[in-house]
C-alpha cells in the first residue's frame, strides 16, 4: 500500500517566487541573503542556479523547500505554499553531501523515507529496487555506504531522493563534493534520469559547464545582496552528448553565464 | 606470542617491585620481633619473614593469591567466609544502581535534548551532583533510608545509581545530538514526525556513545556499591570485607578483596565489551 497524497492540481508552473527576500539576522547585522527575487519554474524544466558562495542560491533552494522562511515576498510550490506542499512530499532533497545513515544497508537507506511515510513492506522493496535500478546501483542493495566510492553514495542519495515519487527534485551542489571525471559521469547519467522520469529539477551548483550542460534554463546570481542577475534560456538541444561541451554554441552560453557573473560583481 | 611477551615483562617488572617493597616495608617488624626475642637473623630468613607474615604492612603477592584460592574455591559459595559469596552481593548491588542508573541516565538526556527548560535547569545539577563527595553523602542516604524502614540492597543500589548515572547524561545527551544539521534537515523534508526522527536517527547515532559511557558507568557502580558497604557495619559484600580487614588489620583479606573488586569490574565491563562489538557489527558500525 502506498499512503494517499493529495491529488495534485496539474501546474505547469512549479516554483512561483515573487519579491522575494530573506534577510539573516547576525552579530555583524543584517545579511541580506535573497533581495527582491522573482522566478518562475516550469513544469519538467531543469534549471540550474549558479553564482559565487553567498550569493543565495543555496538559501533560495532552501525556501523552496521550506528550511528556511522568506522574510517577505511570496513564493508558491506547486501552487501551494513551501510548507503544504513539503507536508505533501512534494519535492525530493538532494543535499551536498550523500547523507547516508552509516548504520543502514543502501537498501535501508532509501527505505528511509517510504518507512517514514508509511509504504507497505512490499510498496518499499518495489521502490527500492526500481530506483536503485534508475540510478544504475542494482546489486548493492545489501552494502553498506563505505563500501561504496563517493560518486556510488551521490547515486544512492539521488535514488532515495527518487524513490517517493515526488515530482521536483531539489538539489543542492550535489556533486560538489566529487572529483570531476566522476562528475562528468554523473551529469550525463542524471541527464538521462531527467529525461526518463520527467521530473522538474532545480540544481545548485557553482561549475559554469555543469550548469550550461544541464540546463535548460540557468539563473546566475550574485552576492551582497543575493539577487539574480540573469536568467539564460539555453539552446542547447535535450538530447546532449558530453561532446556537445565543445560546440560553438556550448561555448556561447556558458560566455553569457561569465558575462553575467562579472556583471553582478561575482569576481571582486 | 609477540603479544604475550610485552605483557609478561610488564608483570615480572610489576612482581619484582612488589616483592622488593613487601620487604622494605615488613622488615623493620621481623627485625623488632627478632630484637624482642633476643635472636639474630640471617638475610634469607629475614626475608622469608617478610613475605610470609600474618599481618603484614604490605602482603607479598603469593600471600593474596593463596588466600584467594581459600576464599574463592575452597569455600562453598554460599558460605559467609567465600569471597565469591561476598562479590556477588557487592555485585547485585552494582548491577541494579547501574541499571536505575542507565535508566535515569537516558531519561534525563532524552529530556534536556528535547527540552530547552530541562537543559538550562537540569544539567547544572547533574554536574553538581558530581561534584559532592559519595563517602559524605553515602551514609546519609542509607541512614535516611533506613530510617524510612528501606535497607539492604537497594540502598547501596541507590548510590551506585547516584555515580553512574552521570556518564551515561553526558555520552548520551552527546549522542543524541550527533546527527548533523544536514541529517535534521533531510528528516523534515521527509516531514518525520518527533518520534520517528528519534528512533531512526537520533537514538541509533547515540549508540556509539552510550556503550562508551556504559563502560565508565559499570565501573563507577562498582566503587559505588562498596563504598555503600563502607559507612553501615554491612556484614556482607567487598566493602564489608574491606573494613573488617581494616579492623583487624588482616592485610591479606584486604587486599584479595581488592582483588575480587578488580576482577568483577573488569569482567563486567567486558561484559558490556562484547554486547557493543555484537550490537555495532549487527549495526554496520564496526568494521
Amino acid at each position: 500500500m502506498i499512503p494517499e497524497r493529495k491529488p495534485e492540481i496539474a501546474h505547469r508552473t512549479v516554483i512561483e517566487a515573487s519579491k522575494l527576500n530573506l534577510t539573516f539576522q547576525t552579530g555583524d547585522g543584517p545579511v541580506h541573503a535573497l533581495k527582491d527575487v522573482d522566478l518562475k519554474v516550469e513544469k519538467g524544466d531543469f534549471v540550474s542556479f549558479i553564482g559565487p558562495s553567498g550569493c543565495g542560491k543555496t538559501t533560495f533552494l532552501r525556501v523552496m523547500a521550506d528550511l528556511e522562511q522568506p522574510t517577505s515576498g511570496a513564493i508558491l510550490v506547486n501552487g501551494v505554499l513551501p510548507e503544504v506542499a513539503r507536508k505533501n512530499r512534494a519535492y525530493g532533497y538532494v543535499f551536498q553531501a550523500a547523507g547516508l545513515y552509516p548504520w543502514r544497508t543502501i537498501g535501508g537507506n532509501i527505505r528511509l523515507p517510504l518507512e517514514i511515510m508509511g509504504y507497505d513492506r512490499a510498496a518499499q522493496a518495489k521502490k527500492v529496487a526500481e530506483v536503485l535500478e534508475l540510478v544504475d546501483l542494482a546489486g548493492f542493495e545489501k552494502k553498506y555506504p563505505w563500501q561504496l566510492s563517493g560518486g556510488m553514495q551521490q547515486r544512492a542519495s539521488i535514488a532515495r531522493a527518487l524513490a517517493f515519487e515526488a515530482q521536483i527534485l531539489l538539489m543542492d551542489e550535489p556533486f560538489g563534493a566529487l572529483d570531476e571525471i566522476v562528475r562528468d559521469h554523473l551529469n550525463e547519467q542524471l541527464l538521462a534520469l531527467w529525461a526518463r522520469t520527467q521530473k522538474t529539477i532545480c540544481f545548485v551548483t557553482h561549475s559554469i559547464p555543469e550548469a550550461v550542460y544541464l540546463s535548460t534554463r540557468i539563473v546566475v546570481m550574485s552576492p551582497r545582496p543575493g539577487r539574480i542577475t540573469d536568467v539564460i534560456e539555453s539552446t542547447l538541444p535535450r538530447e546532449r552528448p558530453l561532446g556537445i561541451r565543445d560546440s560553438p554554441e556550448f561555448l556561447a552560453i556558458a560566455h553569457r553565464v561569465r558575462d553575467g557573473l562579472r556583471a553582478g560583481h561575482a569576481y571582486d | 606470542m609477540k603479544n604475550i611477551l610485552p605483557v609478561l615483562t610488564v608483570i615480572l617488572a610489576l612482581l619484582v617491585v612488589w616483592y622488593a617493597s613487601a620487604f622494605q616495608l615488613n622488615k623493620q617488624w621481623a627485625l623488632d620481633m627478632a630484637a624482642r626475642q633476643d635472636r639474630t637473623m640471617t638475610t634469607p630468613q629475614l626475608i622469608a619473614d617478610t613475605w610470609a607474615q600474618d599481618k603484614p604492612k604490605l602482603p607479598a603477592p603469593h600471600q593474596i593469591v593463596v588466600e584467594l584460592w581459600n576464599t574463592v574455591a575452597l569455600k562453598k559459595v554460599t558460605s559467609k567466609r567465600s569471597l565469591v559469596y561476598h562479590a556477588w552481593v557487592t555485585l547485585s548491588a552494582t548491577l541494579a544502581g547501574f541499571g536505575l542508573g542507565t535508566v535515569l541516565g537516558i531519561s534525563l538526556a532524552v529530556g534536556i535534548v528535547y527540552s530547552r527548560v530541562m537543559d538550562r535547569s537540569v544539567m547544572p545539577w547533574v554536574i553538581a551532583s558530581q561534584t559532592i563527595p559519595i563517602l559524605a553523602i553515602a551514609p546519609m542516604i542509607i541512614v535516611v533510608l533506613n530510617a524510612v524502614g528501606v535497607s539492604g540492597l537497594l540502598p547501596k543500589a541507590l548510590i551506585s545509581m547516584y555515580l553512574s548515572f552521570f556518564p551515561i547524561v553526558v555520552g548520551m545527551v552527546k549522542g543524541l545530538r550527533s546527527p548533523s544539521r544536514m541529517e535534521l534537515d533531510q528528516m523534515r523534508t521527509w516531514n518525520a514526525s518527533g518520534a520517528q526522527e528519534f528512533a531512526r536517527l537520533r537514538l541509533p547515532a547515540s549508540m556509539p556513545y552510550l556503550f562508551a559511557s556504559l563502560k565508565i558507568a559499570m565501573a563507577a557502580s562498582l566503587v559505588g556499591a562498596i563504598v555503600g558497604e563502607l559507612p553501615t557495619g554491612a556484614v556482607a559484600g567487598l566493602g564489608a570485607r574491606l573494613l573488617a580487614g581494616s579492623y583487624y588489620g588482616q592485610t591479606i583479606q584486604i587486599w584479595s578483596a581488592l582483588f575480587m573488586a578488580a576482577a568483577v569490574a573488569a569482567a563486567a565491563v567486558g561484559l558490556i565489551g562484547l554486547i557493543q562489538r555484537a550490537t555495532l557489527k549487527r549495526m554496520g558500525l564496526d568494521r
